[in-house]
């Protein structure tokens, strides 16, 4: 049990820089997971707060200590490889002991404890097997267990679920979830896949080019995205974003290639007349009716009881639906924009603009 | 279609080919094993008879009776041209030198591609390239200065100074680097979370792993040092070090010396038993821990 504080860390491989100064505040007990698309720095993020890496500059605080000049092995975290990285030589039972026999623990409290997390996680039959016996699904819980039964004060996962098949991708979401409340471990999960990202974490890093773009609940960063980016990663599919200009007095916007106005439902936002904005809509917000945008559907993908249109605008901007029912057609057909599920973005910036002056 | 006589006719053919090929294949195996039995077996022949029947010029085929009596002699006293040393001592130090070579080989190369691979320090790919050069330089080439440091080292007719110039393996050390490279960076990093340091991650995980390599090397190098020539016959003049593959050698006089052939080829079936026992024994374990290992 414990808390995380990163001050800007910042880390660079030779002239190129990875991460540019993030900052985050983990609270005791919570699940962080970090998200994003390959190369944006969150493996590395996860690997400096192991120890495996060490920053350029920044600090690593844990417990209010800070663990910056420290080993791995003196930070007492505990991390789950995306291989597991079980020794192939040794037994499960020998494999979860290993970090203790190293710490000296008495043969008694290693049995103890190793059965302890064993039983917790049900692996209990398989402690005399040896790693390449197992499945795919029970090799991840003995990571985990090797996790586990050192107690530590951060549990690091490394993308640790995309090994497996989908089917158990979900259920063992689900059992590292209900494990990390139940045992109440800080924990920080790093993966790039954003359904993953939505279920598990308590709060959502979602890392761009060796920033945190956003730091938020899932809700809320589904919500109110703070910028496009973010806005096209999380959500799926992921939002329409519109090129539109802003109108005068800033209440409402006009699209680019339909001249659809839209009025902002949330109040006006600030800025000159005919300044560049990036409307966001999510594909599950758009209805069916006359009197919207006019789309050109090309493909519908039945999702049994939704479908997930693809269409195009009279401009060629590509268009994404999500509506209820399976009786759709390609063709033509109108879409209306709820102005209430509005995003609205800078169009040069791409941050969100929030209503009010 | 087919009728039955003639779907008979056609598997009696296919019968008689197989038959055909069989034959042709064992026939091919039979003399392949001939050519490489044979003259171990006139060898072996050759141990069990007494001087005169070789001496006569005769090849006999099939055993005589002073089987014995050769080995006692082999073993115990020795013969030939100088009635030399018995085989039971040069086969004592033949084995401590292959053993020594062997073993001083793979772990000079183990410790030494473990720091290749698992170190950054400076000069790291320098020291590398030092070892790998070393391969172009057997140990015939320097051979003058060794023997030369071995003489101011007081190391002629020692066991040190017959071991320890051959144990430097380039070609091992290059092997053990390409295994260790093989092995993922997550189990280093999972030790270094796990709080092993550099010493016990080698004993406890890399040299487990390694154990297939090791067993393998073992039977190479074993050999390698058993049938070494040179450098034992040029650092060891005194004759209770001689080891036994340059001792047969020297058993064998030249022009109009009689040799004893029984007694020499008595020496050479027991100098051939070690290696084969190595071979025999090793290839064991090599297997089983072919099977056993994952990665």
């Amino acid at each position: 049990m414990a808390t995380l504080t990163l001050r800007d860390v910042r880390k660079s491989f030779a002239q190129t820089a990875v991460l540019h100064g993030v900052d985050l505040d983990v609270r005791d007990g919570e699940m962080i997971v970090i998200v994003g698309a390959s190369g944006c720095g969150k493996s590395t993020l996860l690997r400096i707060v192991a120890g495996l890496e060490t920053a350029t500059s920044g600090d690593v605080i844990i417990d209010g200590q800070n663990v910056t000049p420290l080993e791995p092995a003196d930070r007492d975290v505990a991390m789950v490889f995306q291989n597991y990285a079980l020794y192939p030589h040794m037994s499960v039972f020998q494999n979860m002991a290993y970090g203790l026999k190293i710490r000296g623990m008495p043969r008694e409290d290693i049995i103890r404890r190793v059965d302890e997390a064993a039983t917790l996680l049900g692996i209990q039959p398989l402690l005399g097997r040896k790693p390449r016996q197992l499945s795919g699904g029970q090799r991840q819980r003995v990571a985990m267990g090797r996790a586990i039964v050192r107690n530590p004060k951060l549990f690091l996962f490394d993308e640790p679920l995309s090994n497996l098949d989908a089917k158990l991708r979900v259920q063992m979401r689900a059992e590292i979830r209900q494990l990390q409340k139940r045992l109440r471990v800080t924990s920080l999960f790093v993966t790039h896949d954003q359904v993953e990202a939505m279920t598990l974490g308590d709060r959502l890093v979602v890392m761009h080019a060796g920033h945190a773009a956003q730091i938020a609940t899932p809700m809320e960063i589904w919500e109110r995205p703070a910028d496009t980016y973010v806005a096209g990663f999380i959500g799926s599919p992921s939002m329409n974003l519109l090129p539109a200009t802003l109108l005068e007095g800033g209440g409402a916007a006009r699209l680019d290639g339909s001249g659809l106005v839209l009025p902002f439902a949330d109040g006006a936002r600030a800025g000159a007349a005919g300044a560049r904005l990036t409307i966001g809509i999510r594909p599950e917000h758009l209805r069916m009716g006359q009197g919207g945008l006019d789309v050109m559907v090309e493909l519908v993908e039945p999702l049994g009881g939704e479908s997930v249109l693809h269409g195009k605008l009279a401009d060629g901007t590509a268009l994404t639906a999500r509506l209820p029912g399976a009786a759709h057609q390609d063709g033509a057909m109108g879409l209306i924009l709820p102005l209430e599920f509005l995003h609205v973005f800078d169009g040069e910036t791409g941050k969100r603009i929030e209503a009010g002056r | 279609m087919a009728s039955f006589t003639d779907i008979n006719a056609l598997a009696d053919r296919t019968r008689r080919r197989q038959r055909r090929e069989a034959f042709v294949t064992h026939a091919c195996l039979l003399l392949g094993v001939l050519i490489f039995a044979f003259p171990i077996y006139l060898t072996i022949i050759g141990s069990t008879h007494d001087v005169n029947t070789i001496g006569r010029g005769d090849v006999p085929l099939l055993p005589g009776g002073e089987t014995a009596a050769n080995y006692a002699q082999a073993w115990g006293v020795g013969g030939g041209r100088f009635m030399g040393v018995p085989a039971g001592v040069m086969l004592f130090n033949s084995i401590i030198m292959a053993m020594c070579v062997a073993v001083g080989k793979i772990a000079i190369s183990l410790t030494s591609a473990y720091a290749v691979v698992f170190f950054r320090f400076p000069f790291r790919m320098m020291f590398f390239w030092l070892i790998f050069i070393t391969l172009m330089l057997p140990v015939e080439v320097r051979i003058i200065p060794t023997i030369q440091v071995m003489v101011d080292l007081n190391m002629t007719n020692t066991y040190q100074g017959l071991i320890i110039p051959l144990i430097a393996s380039a070609t091992a050390t290059l092997l053990f680097r390409q295994f260790f490279l093989t092995i993922p960076d997550e189990y280093v990093e999972a030790a270094k979370i796990d709080g092993a340091g550099p010493i016990r991650f080698f004993l406890d995980v890399i040299l487990p792993l390694s154990r297939t390599n090791v067993a393998a090397l073992f039977v190479i190098l074993f050999i390698y040092g058993w049938n070494q020539y040179l450098w034992p016959l040029l650092i060891v003049n005194d004759r209770s070090m001689e080891t036994v593959v340059v001792g047969l050698t020297k058993m064998i006089g030249s022009g109009d010396s009689q040799n004893e052939w029984n007694v020499i080829m008595a020496t050479a079936v027991l100098a051939l038993l070690p290696p084969v026992a190595v071979v025999v024994l090793m290839q064991r374990w090599f297997v089983k821990g072919l099977t056993e290992t994952e990665k």
